[in-house]
């Protein structure tokens, strides 16, 4: 690789290699174990849908009563495919109502039944998968028809009015002033819920709920848009927090675009036991491999607790270790919108050489990757003239570095959720940088051994000392140490741990057998 | 040597005294035209600006118009009757903390900080309580005498109050951002009476919160014993943390 940073491939190749070595326990441990929402992702692929009177999602309901009974360890498919046989049920919904009623009660099935179990639960599931690839391919002949954007990146707006019927005409006008991507913000908390809500819904907290059914009014909207403005406007949404399988599943089966989806964020910044993550996580990610989805990781939140000179280089740690998941996982490169964000204090001197440095270092690691680039938040203050300018020239340093996908800044970032006319003077700055310098990255060739390379070269030097450290140990332990975004977290701690199970002996789950099969 | 009396009534000030110039900027849910314009002219006047020159319409959307106004404002401030909050503590140092607490308390003064109800926006108890602080100032962790216990997001008032118990903590500092539907107000009053019912009276722990929302003079409302603002610094909680709970009380009892 002899970019514009003039890498060591040998220490580039060294970063990769340790990033594996990091990340292969952790894959062993995804691997070895299961959890409520993996099952509960498997049971919504077999069909199960609706909640109960209480909202309480069908799923949760009859996943609790196979725990009830036999354990997680075994997985849900075998005992439920098995109940419905015994019952004579046609349909999962009905048979987690009549489990929820208590009336039906659920064993390991061994031997035959085990056999005709399996098969009825694969068979099941792999309807659900192929509703899954029906939409990738549908996803692929809009874009056809409608075009993608004409440039890079693609310009990325968050709706948050808590109100799907709100959201909707606000995505759309945001569409309409040259968004190409929108992504819903979640209501504040959803993250903990262990559970999915159910339905339209009009009333959240910072947020909107994310259910199957907002997923498909916006997506539908869009569609909508899409057809008018002639370019395919792209939909994201958030799976990550406790249901991070489950978000994965139903934004395949509504032909969602993107999902945020991190390895560590939610162990960091939710306090979501380590463990239950990576388990979560490898599932989602092999859903999304599937469902042509393209993730966006969350680097840019370490960097809102934690410096962004003093800690750059965990970004570049947790980006490699975001692709080795990813890759492991069976994710392609053009479906790793690696994150990154422009959060240097900008009283510190030469701060834009600092961050063209980082962000042209993200762009020469991971070349073939729609990079995901975050505007300032932590330097951002009520001054919004000043705010203005910082996000100014984090277009500009976004438009330097071949930046894929780019989250517009709001000059009103810490002050307001943003207004329409904030959103309006943001798409101006967006559109003025990248119509004034949208070429210059042509230009634009640091000077050998100078700051910026030098800087790009500590960075990544920085992050090789730091994976060779966490090597040594293991992943779990430099996570509980709080290596990443100061957060301490211990491998026995933080939510949804009681949700967790290790693999029995015949353990069976029929998704990952097909997601696993089909390669990548 | 002569003192220049502090004015007590004055005029926003554009580019000479009195001059009374402001600018203001805000949407109408009407498409560009003349009467737009003119709709944003009456408003202006009804602000107060008078006149008011329209620098700048521009159309957003579909049916929605964005102006800037300039203009002499013709009210008049009088600093004499404003009311705010005033530091009424002195400000000290890590070090002149905890040579206080030693001192003064003789154990380690116990907080317990946490993010309570949906609120996930851990920024500003973080900037608070962790050693990284904020704006290069160490926060409450670095505190030699101070014993912190940072719960983080989203934690339950009983499980706060349970862990305030556990920590005997002497100060509870709970963060809320969240604002949307009052979130933060309706918060704050669920931990203060959670936290009434939990102790007896004159034992409670001290209850601090801070965000960017909060209205400064709203503790007796909320229920609360200080309220912290925008801006605020870890010294400035520990130096209050230092007087609410050590020196002022020593003065009231010698």
């Amino acid at each position: 690789m002899t970019g514009k940073l003039d890498l060591d491939p040998v220490l580039v190749a060294r970063a990769r290699e340790l990033a594996a070595r990091a990340g292969a326990p952790v894959v062993e441990l995804a691997r070895s174990h299961t959890t409520v929402s993996v099952e509960r992702a498997v049971l919504r692929l077999a069909g199960v849908q609706g909640a109960d009177p209480d909202g309480i999602p069908w799923v949760n309901r009859l996943v609790d009563a196979v725990v009830a009974d036999v354990g997680l360890g075994h997985g849900v498919a075998a005992p439920v495919f098995d109940a419905l046989a015994r019952e004579q049920l046609a349909d999962v919904t009905l048979l987690a109502q009549k489990a929820a009623a208590g009336s039906v009660r659920f064993e390991v099935p061994a031997g035959r039944a085990a056999t005709a179990s399996r098969r009825a639960s694969r068979r099941a599931v792999a309807a659900g998968v192929r509703r899954i690839d029906r939409r990738r391919a549908e996803r692929e002949r809009l874009v056809r028809r409608f075009g993608d954007p004409r440039r890079r990146p693609w310009i990325y707006l968050i709706v948050a009015t808590g109100d799907i019927f709100e959201d909707v005409p606000q995505a759309q006008a945001a569409a309409r002033a040259g968004a190409d991507a929108i992504a819903v913000i979640r209501s504040t908390g959803q993250s903990l819920l262990d559970y999915v809500p159910e339905g339209a819904t009009r009333e959240g907290f910072a947020g909107t709920y994310a259910t199957q059914e907002n997923f498909r009014l916006m997506r539908a909207a869009l569609d909508e848009s899409s057809r008018e403005l002639g370019r395919y406007v792209r939909l994201t949404n958030y799976a990550s927090g406790l249901c991070m399988p489950e978000m994965a599943a139903l934004a395949g089966l509504e032909r969602l675009d993107m999902m945020l989806n991190d390895s560590m964020y939610g162990i960091l910044f939710r306090d979501i036991n380590p463990i239950r993550t990576f388990v979560d996580q490898r599932f989602s990610r092999q859903v999304h491999a599937r469902a042509g989805i393209i993730i966006n990781t969350g680097e840019d939140n370490y960097l809102t607790t934690a410096d962004a000179v003093d800690e750059a280089h965990t970004v570049t740690v947790s980006q490699l270790l975001n692709e080795y998941f990813a890759h492991e996982a069976g994710l392609a490169d053009w479906q790793l919108g690696l994150g990154h964000a422009f959060e240097v204090n900008p009283d510190v001197p030469e701060s834009l050489r600092l961050e063209l440095a980082h962000a042209l270092l993200a762009r020469e690691l991971f070349p073939d990757a729609p990079l995901k680039w975050m505007p300032p938040t932590k330097h951002m203050t009520g001054d919004v003239f000043r705010g203005n300018l910082l996000d100014g020239f984090f277009n500009l340093v976004g438009a330097l570095t071949g930046q894929g996908i780019l989250l517009v800044g709001m000059m009103t970032e810490a002050v307001v959720t943003p207004w329409l006319s904030d959103r309006d003077i943001a798409l101006q700055n967006v559109r003025y940088v990248l119509g004034a310098a949208g070429g210059l990255h042509e230009d634009f060739v640091p000077a050998s051994g100078g700051f910026i390379q030098q800087r790009a070269h500590q960075v990544l030097g920085s992050a090789v000392e730091l994976l060779e450290r966490i090597g040594e140990r293991s992943l779990l332990t430099a996570i509980g140490e709080g290596t990443f975004g100061i957060m301490k977290r211990p491998a026995d701690r933080g939510r949804g741990l009681d949700g967790v199970a290790r693999h029995e002996g015949d353990y069976y789950n029929p998704a990952v057998e097909i997601l696993e099969g089909a390669g990548s | 040597m002569t003192v220049v009396p502090e004015k007590q009534v004055v005029r926003p000030y554009g580019d000479t005294t009195g001059d009374g110039m402001v600018q203001v900027s805000f949407t109408l849910p009407l498409p560009h035209d003349k009467r737009a314009e003119g709709a944003a002219i009456q408003l202006a006047g009804k602000m107060g600006i008078d006149p008011a020159m329209l620098v700048h319409a521009r159309p957003m959307g579909d049916g929605f118009t964005f102006f800037v106004v300039y203009g002499r404002v013709n009210h008049l401030v009088d600093t004499a009757a404003v009311r705010v909050v005033e530091r009424d503590f002195p400000l000290l140092s890590a070090k002149e903390v905890n040579a206080v607490v030693k001192r003064q308390l003789r154990r380690k003064l116990s907080v317990v900080g946490a993010c309570i109800g949906t609120d996930a926006h851990t920024v500003g108890i973080d900037a608070i309580l962790n050693v990284k602080g904020v704006a290069g100032e160490k926060g409450l962790e670095y505190y030699r005498e101070l014993r912190v216990s940072n719960l983080g997001a989203q934690v339950g008032v009983p499980d706060l109050v349970a862990a305030a118990r556990a920590e005997r903590a002497d100060a509870v500092l709970v963060s809320q951002v969240v604002t949307q539907r009052d979130a933060h107000l309706h918060n704050t009053r669920e931990l203060s009476a959670a936290v009434r019912e939990a102790w007896p009276a004159g034992k409670r722990p001290l209850l601090i919160v801070g965000g960017p929302r909060f209205d400064e003079a709203m503790t007796a409302e909320l229920g609360v014993d200080r309220i912290f603002g925008r801006g605020t610094t870890p010294a400035e909680v520990a130096s209050y943390l230092v007087h609410a709970l050590i020196t002022s009380r020593r003065a009231a009892t010698v």
